[in-house]
C-alpha cells in the first residue's frame, strides 16, 4: 500500500493541475488504471482522480471517508481509528479543505434517539481528528439519525453499513 | 392483560357536570349507563327488561360490544341537495363505525324510515331491528352554502337525546359539518368529547428507503383533504401542532443542519428558531400556552433538553447530563415534562418539573422506552417501546404503573393523542428493502387498530385539537 501511495504521489504531483474540480464523489465512471495495460501498446488515458493523493476521491476511496459503529455505540473501533488516522493526515496535508462529519444510525431505533446517537458518532470522529492535531474550526458535525440509510435491507448486513460516520470534505469557501 | 380499564361500580347520581379525569372504558360506560338511566327516570318510563338491555356497551375481557345505531340517509330539504346529503350521511357513519364503539345497521334492515326530519319516530320499528341509537338529519344546499341538521334518539327509551342541532357553512366544508354531527353524537352517547372535527399534521413520504423524499402534510383526522405545507427539497421531521392548531413546529434540514421551524398553518409562512453554529436542534413541542418550545439541542455530541420563549428568544437549559435527553412533552397542566434519557444505559422515560430539576424515572420494564407523550387528559403517557427486535406503542400511568402495550410490529413509533385522549395515532414501517411507512390509529384499550388512508407513505403524525 505504501509503495502504491508513493508511486501515485509522483504521478499525482505531475497532474495536479488537472484536478481543479473539488466537487468530489461524482466520479462514478472513473477509469481503472490496471485495466489500461492491455496488449503491448501504450494507451494514454486521463488519470483516475482517486489515484491523486490530493484529490477528494483519494480521500473518500483510498483512505476511506467513513467509519462504522457497533449497535447503539459511538465508540471508535480499531479499524475506525486507523481510517481516521489517514483522514487526519490527509486533512493536515490538504489544509484548505473543511470537513463535515455526518453521523448516521440504522433503522432499529426511534427517530429522535437516532438523531442524538448520530450526533454522538459524528462528535466521536470530530474529537478524534482534533486529537490528531486538526483545528476544531475546520470540522463541523451533523446528524442524520436514521434518515439516510445507504443499505436498505432490514438485516444486520445492512444495519452495519448504516451505523456510520462519514467525513465529507470541501474546499473552504473564503479561500 | 393488565386491566387498567376495569369496571367501576355504577354511579347513582347524574354525572353531567362532573369531570372524571380517569381514562377508562368503564368510566365511559358508566357515564353512558347513568346518563341513559337518568333520561329514563326523567321520562318516568319504567325500565322494562327490554329497555335495560340496549343501554349497555358491554365490556367483556376488555372487549366492547359495539352499540348498534341506525342512520337513515339524511334527507334533502332543497332540491339538488341529494348528493351532499348522501355524502354527509356516509361520513358520519364512517366516523362512528371507525371508533369500533358503534356499529351501523344496514339500511336494508330498516322497517320504516322517518317521514321527515322532526317527524314522529316509529320507535317500535327501530327497536325491532335492535337499533339502540337513531340519528336523523336533513341537508339543504343553497348555492355555496349548506345547512346540516340532526337529531339523536335513544330508541329503547323512546326519547330524543339532547336537542337537535344545526350547522351551517360553505359547501367545501361539508366534511367538517359531518364530523361535527359525529362529534355531537359520540359525545352525547359516551359522555366524552369527540375527536372527528380535527386535523393531523404528518410527514408524507415517497421514494425508496435510501432516497426518501419527505414533506409536511396536513389532513383531516380520517385522511381526507391532504394538503402539503412544504416541498421535499430538505428533510423535514416530526411536526407538532400548537395547542390551538394555528402553528406547527418541525425539524428541517434546509440549512444543512437540523433546525426547528415554526410554521403558520394558514399562511404557510415559517420562521427558524435561532440555533448557534455547530448545534443541532430537534424534537420540539409547544407549551400549553403556545408561547414556549421545549426541544433537544445537540452540542458536542451531547443532547439535552432546552426551553425557549418564542417571543423573547430566551433559552433555558432543563437537563444537564452527558446522556441523551430528548423527546420532551409537557403535562397538560404545564407543570411537568416527560422525556426519554439513556442515563441509565438504555432509553427510559423520566418525568421532571417544567423548570428542570431532578427527574423521576417512570419506566422499568424490559426493553427501551422512547417518544413519550402526555395524554391531553393528563392521566396516561403514550410511548414507543422496543424489545427483542419488536416495536410497540403503549400507554402507562404517569407514575409508570399499569403499562399496557397496544400494538406490535417490526417498527411502530411516534404516538400522538386524539384530542379526547381515547385514540392514539402512530407510524408503522414495514420490514425489508421495500419497506414503506403508513399511519395507523388504535384505541387506548388496544382495540380497533386501523390504517389511516393517506395518498403516500406517512410518518410522525401529530393530532391537533378539535376545531372551532
Amino acid at each position: 500500500m505504501k509503495y502504491l501511495i508513493k508511486a501515485v504521489l509522483v504521478i499525482g504531483a505531475l497532474t495536479l493541475s488537472a484536478c481543479t474540480n473539488a466537487d468530489r464523489f461524482d466520479n462514478a465512471d472513473a477509469v481503472d488504471l490496471n485495466a489500461q495495460n492491455g496488449a503491448n501498446g501504450v494507451n494514454q488515458t486521463a488519470l483516475d482522480p482517486s489515484q491523486n493523493p490530493s484529490s477528494p476521491q483519494f480521500f473518500s476511496q483510498t483512505i476511506g471517508d467513513r467509519v462504522l459503529f457497533e449497535v447503539d455505540t459511538s465508540t471508535l473501533t480499531a479499524a475506525g481509528r486507523a481510517t481516521l488516522d489517514g483522514q487526519a493526515g490527509w486533512l493536515t496535508t490538504n489544509s484548505d479543505y473543511l470537513a463535515v462529519i455526518e453521523g448516521h444510525a440504522d433503522e432499529q431505533g426511534t427517530r429522535e434517539y437516532n438523531l442524538a446517537l448520530g450526533a454522538r458518532r459524528a462528535n466521536a470522529v470530530r474529537e478524534y481528528l482534533i486529537s490528531k492535531g486538526l483545528p476544531s474550526s475546520r470540522i463541523r458535525t451533523v446528524s442524520y439519525g436514521k434518515e439516510r440509510p445507504i443499505a436498505v435491507c432490514s438485516e444486520e448486513a445492512c444495519y452495519a453499513q448504516n451505523r456510520r460516520a462519514v467525513t465529507i470534505i470541501s474546499i473552504a469557501q473564503s479561500s | 392483560m393488565t386491566d387498567i380499564f376495569r369496571s367501576d361500580p355504577p354511579k347513582r347520581k347524574l354525572p353531567v357536570e362532573k369531570r372524571d379525569n380517569k381514562v377508562s372504558m368503564s368510566a365511559m360506560m358508566t357515564k353512558f349507563m347513568t346518563f341513559m338511566t337518568a333520561i329514563m327516570i326523567a321520562m318516568a318510563a319504567p325500565p322494562s327488561a327490554q329497555a335495560q338491555e340496549p343501554l349497555r356497551l358491554t365490556l367483556r375481557d376488555g372487549v366492547i360490544e359495539a352499540l348498534p345505531f341506525a342512520l337513515p340517509a339524511f334527507q334533502s330539504e332543497v332540491a339538488g341537495s341529494e348528493q351532499m346529503a348522501a355524502d354527509i350521511s356516509r361520513v358520519i357513519a364512517e366516523d362512528l363505525n371507525g371508533t369500533g364503539l358503534f356499529r351501523q345497521i344496514p339500511a336494508s334492515a330498516f322497517i320504516s324510515t322517518p317521514a321527515g326530519f322532526g317527524a314522529p319516530i316509529a320507535f317500535p320499528d327501530w327497536r325491532a331491528i335492535n337499533a339502540q341509537a337513531l340519528v336523523t338529519g336533513a341537508v339543504a344546499v343553497n348555492g355555496s352554502q349548506v345547512t346540516v341538521k340532526f337529531r339523536l334518539y335513544d330508541v329503547f327509551s323512546g326519547a330524543e337525546m339532547g336537542e337537535g342541532l344545526q350547522f351551517a357553512g360553505t359547501t367545501d366544508g361539508w366534511r367538517r359539518m359531518a364530523h361535527k354531527v359525529s362529534d355531537a353524537v359520540y359525545s352525547r352517547i359516551t359522555g366524552e368529547a369527540g375527536y372527528f372535527d380535527s386535523r393531523v399534521v404528518y410527514v408524507a413520504e415517497t421514494g425508496p428507503k435510501d432516497d426518501r423524499a419527505k414533506r409536511l402534510a396536513i389532513m383531516d383526522y380520517d385522511g381526507a383533504n391532504v394538503q402539503y405545507l412544504t416541498d421535499s427539497s430538505a428533510i423535514v421531521l416530526a411536526p407538532r401542532f400548537s395547542p390551538t392548531g394555528d402553528r406547527v413546529l418541525y425539524t428541517s434540514y434546509e440549512s444543512g443542519f437540523p433546525r426547528i421551524n415554526v410554521l403558520d398553518v394558514a399562511t404557510v409562512g415559517r420562521q427558524q428558531l435561532a440555533t448557534a453554529d455547530g448545534e443541532m436542534a430537534f424534537s420540539p413541542r409547544f407549551s400549553l400556552d403556545g408561547r414556549q418550545v421545549i426541544y433537544s439541542l445537540a452540542n458536542g455530541g451531547n443532547t439535552d433538553i432546552y426551553r425557549t420563549d418564542l417571543a423573547t428568544g430566551q433559552s433555558t437549559r432543563l437537563t444537564n447530563t452527558p446522556a441523551i435527553e430528548t423527546a420532551p412533552s409537557f403535562s397538560p397542566d404545564g407543570s411537568q415534562i416527560v422525556f426519554e434519557s439513556d442515563r441509565s444505559g438504555t432509553q427510559q422515560l423520566y418525568v421532571m418539573g417544567a423548570n428542570g430539576g431532578e427527574p423521576q424515572r417512570i419506566s422499568f420494564g424490559n426493553g427501551r422506552y422512547g417518544t413519550p407523550v402526555w395524554s391531553p387528559r393528563g392521566d396516561l403517557i403514550a410511548f414507543t417501546k422496543q424489545e427483542a427486535g419488536r416495536f410497540h406503542i403503549g400507554v402507562m400511568r404517569t407514575d409508570g404503573t399499569e403499562e399496557r402495550l397496544l400494538t406490535s410490529s417490526f417498527l411502530d413509533e411516534g404516538p400522538t393523542w386524539a384530542p379526547n385522549g381515547r385514540v392514539i395515532m402512530f407510524a408503522r414501517e414495514t420490514q425489508g428493502a421495500d419497506g414503506t411507512t403508513g399511519l395507523y390509529s388504535v384505541d387506548i384499550t388496544g382495540r380497533n387498530l386501523r390504517r389511516v388512508t393517506t395518498p403516500q407513505g406517512g410518518s410522525d403524525p401529530s393530532w391537533g385539537p378539535l376545531q372551532r
